[in-house]
């Protein structure tokens, strides 16, 4: 059963009196897609934020790769190969698009004790970083400051930045928030050509990128999972219909 | 083309070249003391801009440096050590090592609670120099001598002297300059910049920002090593917390984040202080005996109006 | 070392933890609440101690310059706020720091312009003087005692405030959420404007009220801002128990290092070196006791947002 990427068992965070994490249990195996659904205040970000690790959880445990990571300080979980993106936008507004990025992967290349050479010369950041941003479809912003870039290109830098590591897990909170149709079809699209080379947990509202990228979904309605399966199977829950999904789903 | 900005900076520091013999030819050495006093505080100025104006780390301990740096070479003239080699690297390691303390306790904190500590250390600092009675306590003394650089370059000569302040300000501009394009520099501006983000891209500030710190005590040790032998006087009040407020006025004044802007504004401040106490324009009773009424009315007006600096105004893209 | 003097000390030691818990309340108040970092604090308690030397010695009334001192900090502490603080709650701490930082020297200089740079020294009424028999050979002067007895008549009438009236209950909701507040129709202006004239008069009483102990002179709330930070540090920013819990560590330990850490020392190293070592560790004792508390407890003991 341990073949899990990443293990959750029985985790619980509350805020006061307010259960924001109830007793959640959650498997994701290696190469899979898995969104987390749900709807709004079920506690999705909390989750997010304590297998990122800027959260702690009051119990229960989450293993990534067979390591104990529950309380393992968010920058080292980056080097242990999860990597985040972030609900709302998180970049670095004062950097170019393309210095975000050299930016990410200066912290994954050698040490930044370095006191001389100007970061911007050096190749062995800048190139990846370019083609990185090829990628995402941002080569020609690489040089504009990422406060002008327009919202749904600053979703693709955030992306773009969670890559810079060569994840093993990528914790996406909800990537396409606030994009327009033609925006949300193009990230799902890239989104669909990382499956399979990266594992995915995606935390999202939108249901056409759901049901296009996810593998297995989980539903989590007031800090608990209560439906866990395919997405034929979670279409079909009658309990999940009720709560979140509507009867027309 | 250079920028309009880098143009600025060249231009002051020619005119600062000029001041000497421009100096002698008008019979004025005032101004000379008066330039190379603002020279030192730039130097100060420019180590607190790395750690505030581009760290976002608001020290307001930043004087107690100015102090362990005066204090470094005053003791050891005191006790007839007068060789610059020795006293000046003791300066800024002593700096250095202080900062390092400090650091590694305030760091952690972060916000007002920074700022409080911070200002809570100076403050014990600069209770313990007063109460070094051998040294003058609350009043200070003399410096003994001027540092010696065994006839390499003679302090008592204000010309010398002077040149030798300027070459380690162009020196200093350049190697911050240096160290906030490094891969170094890039990670304080990014922890300033968006914390949580610099965490999820595996970073942890805490290394960086005590190392910075480190780096700008120790620069500002070697302006107060420069500062007692510009004054030949050593007293407490080179630590005092409203010189560590006069610094951050100068860093902000300038145009934090700018390698122009601690330049800009030292010379502001100083020569703002110089007018109002000093100028034969100003009406005395009212104005020129209460000079510090008016300087915190400047400041607060400063704040409030001119958030981007001096510096700001010959503005181009962000640094 | 007897135990008069170590009874004496303490109640001296309480006696500063009171002035110093006066301070401390306004200024976490108004920090909590307002997220305003304001060092111009202390120029309130100058002003308050100013105001109430003057119209005793103009009057010969010392409940006149209780009222004169305590109304008249209050006003000026207003004024501050809508003139030159208003602008300051949406900036951030540095330009807080560095506009208050201006205040300071604007009202060092204006009081200086008023009265003078040398220090005066007010005087305590007449009913006032004195000692008070504590037993055991214990004589304590009775206008501390009355300054002991005010400040936690104070503090029990800010712990009625904050946790049983209306206006209580909002400084405790606008500490831990500011928009909810407003957003439920409560004057957030008037609120602000209120709590920092409260703070201000609370900076005036400890003034007015250290007028006959310490000099009156421009700077003097500097002096004891920086330990009153360290209070605020100490007990935790923004809670009220906690400026209290600070205060009273803080005003006991300064006064009882002071006097007593040089006889203490001298016993385990020699006088002479006591003599020097003594003095200067004892005024270095508070900021290493807050760094000690802060690698324990980086938001401080009793932090308001838990």
């Amino acid at each position: 059963m341990s073949s899990a990427l990443l293990e959750v068992r029985q985790l619980c965070k509350s805020f006061g009196a307010l259960r924001a994490t109830d007793q959640v249990d959650l498997a994701v195996s290696e190469g899979e897609t898995h969104a987390i659904i749900g709807p709004n205040g079920a506690g999705k970000t909390t989750l997010i934020g304590q297998l990122a690790g800027n959260l702690r959880p009051d119990s229960g445990s989450i293993h990534f790769s067979g390591e104990d990571v529950t309380r393992l300080a968010t920058h080292k979980r980056s080097h242990r190969g999860l990597s985040r993106s972030f609900q709302i936008t998180s970049v670095y507004r004062n950097f170019s698009a393309l210095e975000n990025v050299s930016l990410a992967i200066q912290a994954h290349r050698g040490h930044s004790f370095r006191f001389w050479k100007p970061a911007r010369t050096e190749r062995v950041l800048t190139d990846p970083a370019l083609e990185l941003l090829k990628k995402v479809n941002l080569e020609t912003r690489a040089d504009v400051l990422a406060a002008n870039l327009a919202h749904g290109e600053q979703r693709q830098l955030e992306i773009a930045m969670a890559l810079a590591s060569r994840p093993r897990l990528l914790l996406l909170d909800e990537p396409v928030a606030g994009m327009g149709i033609e925006e949300s079809q193009r990230m799902i699209g890239f989104l669909a050509g990382l499956k399979g080379s990266a594992t995915m947990i995606l935390v999202e509202h939108d249901m056409d990128a759901v049901f296009a990228l996810a593998d297995r979904i989980s539903v989590l309605v007031y800090g608990r999972i209560i439906a866990t399966g395919t997405p034929a199977e979670i279409r079909a829950n009658a309990e999940v219909r009720r709560a979140y999904l509507g009867e027309d789903a | 083309m250079p920028a309009p900005r880098t143009l600025v900076l060249f231009a002051l520091l020619a005119v600062l070249a000029a001041v000497p013999p421009l100096a002698a030819a008008f019979n004025e050495p005032f101004y000379l003391d008066l330039f190379r006093r603002i020279m030192i505080f730039s130097i100060a100025a420019l180590s607190l801009n790395l750690i505030l104006g581009y760290g976002g780390m608001v020290s307001f301990g930043h004087a107690a440096y100015l102090g362990i740096g005066a204090y470094s070479v005053g003791i050891l003239a005191f006790y007839d050590i007068t060789s610059g080699w020795l006293q000046w690297p003791l300066a800024i390691g002593a700096s250095a090592i202080l900062a390092a303390a400090i650091g590694a306790v305030s760091i952690r904190t972060s916000g007002i609670y920074f700022i409080m500590i911070t200002l809570a250390f100076t403050q014990m600092l600069y209770y313990f120099g007063i109460s070094l009675e051998e040294f003058g306590g609350d009043d200070g003394m003399r410096l003994k001598a001027k540092s010696d650089f065994s006839g390499l370059i003679d302090l008592n000569d204000p010309t010398a002297f002077y040149y030798l302040v300027l070459a380690l300000l162009v020196v200093l501009l350049w190697l911050v300059h240096r160290i906030v394009n490094s891969r170094f520099g890039r990670v304080i501006r990014a922890a300033h910049s968006n914390e949580a983000r610099t965490r999820a891209i595996g970073l942890s500030p805490y290394p960086y920002r005590l190392a910075a710190f480190v780096i700008a005590g120790a620069i500002c040790g070697l302006a107060g090593a420069l500062l007692v032998n510009h004054t030949a006087y050593l007293t407490p009040d080179f630590m005092n917390w409203t010189r560590s407020g006069e610094l951050m006025f100068m860093v902000i004044l300038g145009g934090i984040a700018t390698t122009s802007g601690p330049l800009l504004g030292a010379a502001a401040l100083l020569l703002l202080e110089d007018w109002l106490q000093g100028s034969d324009l100003l009406p005395k009773d009212w104005v020129r005996d209460h000079w510090q009424l008016y300087l915190g009315l400047v400041l607060i007006l400063v704040v409030v109006f001119a958030k981007r600096g001096l510096a700001g105004l010959f503005a181009g893209r962000h640094e | 070392m007897n135990l008069v003097l170590v009874a004496e000390q303490t109640l001296n030691g309480l006696q500063l933890g009171v002035m110093l818990f006066l301070m401390a309340a306004g200024l976490t108040l108004v920090f909590g609440i307002m997220n305003l970092v304001n060092l111009a604090h202390g120029s309130l308690y100058m002003v308050g101690a100013y105001l109430a030397t003057y119209i005793f010695q103009a009057t010969g009334s010392w409940a006149l310059s209780i009222l004169g001192g305590l109304g008249g900090t209050f006003i000026v502490g207003i004024l501050t706020e809508v003139i030159a603080l208003r602008t300051l709650y949406e900036r951030d701490h540095l330009d807080q720091v560095l506009a208050t930082f201006g205040l300071i020297l604007f009202f060092n200089e204006l009081v200086a312009i008023l009265w003078g740079r040398t220090a005066i020294y007010s005087t305590i009424p007449q009913y006032l003087s004195g000692h008070v028999e504590l037993g055991a050979g214990l004589r304590y002067p009775l206008y501390r005692m009355v300054i002991i007895g005010v400040g936690l008549a104070v503090a029990a009438l800010l712990w009625y405030v904050v946790t049983r009236t209306r206006l209580g209950m909002l400084i405790r909701a606008g500490a831990s959420n500011r928009t909810m507040v407003a957003a439920l129709g409560v004057n957030i202006r008037l609120l602000y404007t209120i709590v920092f004239g409260f703070g201000a008069a609370l900076a005036g009483l400890a003034g007015l009220l250290s007028g006959p102990v310490y000099a009156v002179q421009p700077g003097m709330g500097e002096l004891i801002l920086i330990q009153v930070f360290v209070v605020i540090v100490i007990g935790g920013i923004g809670s009220i128990r906690g400026a209290l819990a600070g205060a009273l560590i803080v005003g006991m330990v300064d006064t009882l290092g002071r006097a007593f850490l040089k006889p203490m020392l001298a016993t385990i190293i020699s006088p002479a070196a006591a003599d020097t070592l003594g003095p200067s560790l004892a005024s270095m004792l508070i900021y290493l006791l807050m760094a000690i508390v802060l690698a324990f407890r980086p938001a401080g003991l009793f932090p308001a947002r838990g």
